[in-house]
């Protein structure tokens, strides 16, 4: 398959992914799956802006996610898949029935009402309970922020 | 040093800090810079951050990386603010050059930012 991440990041698309995984990876697209986004030009414009011109950019709402990741997983280039909440990639794992098998949290970061669990991992009650439901489901949940950092997996994180 | 726009710098880590360190070290205070760091940031932080530190004022703000959480971060500000404009890839000699040259417009000041930014980088001789 050749979604080679599928990744929770609040910042979206930025050097993290760009750059700390596109540039080992090798990949030649980027997937936002983000409804607000896909519903707004400007911001689009803004997320596209650093992303160098060999690397294609989709922004899909999460029902287009759901419809396109066929074609995305058989896409013959590298790519990365992106949700900026839990709530949108627990969609689409639910919505793709089973055809993801592995979550990376890159970046939920400090809101009120959320617990530190990693340095760049918060997580509300709530939250922590949906990323358990959803390693129940058989997805392999870990949090990395980048390639050369450990990757920490959920049950060890919500310890 | 002349006074009115006030200049953001917004980047990794504590790269900002640094470089209000580095213009004070080199030029003395009244440099009209201030310091703030993305780290910890999800999007909506990093807006608040900028809304703390602009405080209204006509701003130039000085992002790091292009594309990078803070230069789309200070672009996303940027658009709700008209008195506000955004440099990216921001370097000490344009930073040293802002701080002396703050009486005028914000899109004079970011044209200048942009050439001084770029004549400073150069390689590939001895040195200048």
């Amino acid at each position: 398959m050749s979604v080679g991440l599928f990744r929770i990041d609040d910042r979206l698309i930025h050097g993290q992914v760009v750059v700390g995984w596109g540039q080992p990876m090798g990949i030649e697209f980027i997937v936002l799956v983000d409804d607000e986004v896909r519903a707004s030009e400007w911001e689009q414009e803004l997320y596209r802006m650093g992303v160098p011109p060999q690397v294609s950019v989709v922004f899909a709402s999460v029902s287009e996610a759901v419809a396109q990741l066929p074609a995305w997983r058989a896409d013959e280039r590298k790519g990365i898949v992106l949700t900026g909440d839990i709530g949108a990639m627990d969609a689409l794992c639910a919505g793709t029935d089973g055809a993801i098998t592995q979550v990376n949290l890159g970046g939920i970061h400090y809101r009120d009402g959320r617990k530190e669990r990693l340095r760049y991992v918060y997580l509300s009650d709530e939250e922590a309970a949906k990323l358990r439901r959803l390693a129940e489901r058989q997805v392999a949940i870990t949090a990395q922020d980048v390639p050369t950092g450990k990757a920490v997996p959920l049950a060890e994180l919500l310890a | 040093m002349s006074e009115s726009l006030v200049g953001i710098i917004l980047a990794h880590a504590e790269i900002a800090d640094a470089m209000v360190k580095a213009v004070e070290a080199i030029a003395g205070t009244g440099h009209g810079l201030v310091a703030v760091s993305n780290a910890g940031c999800d999007r909506g932080a990093i807006q608040a951050r900028l809304e703390a530190a602009v405080g209204g004022r006509p701003a130039v703000i000085f992002a790091d990386l292009p594309g990078g959480s803070c230069a789309v971060g200070a672009a996303a500000f940027a658009h709700g603010h008209p008195g506000v404009r955004v440099v990216t890839g921001v370097n000490l000699p344009m930073l040293l050059d802002f701080a002396f040259h703050r009486d005028r417009s914000v899109e004079d000041a970011v044209t200048r930012a942009v050439e001084t930014g770029r004549t400073a980088v150069g390689g590939g001789g001895a040195g200048r």
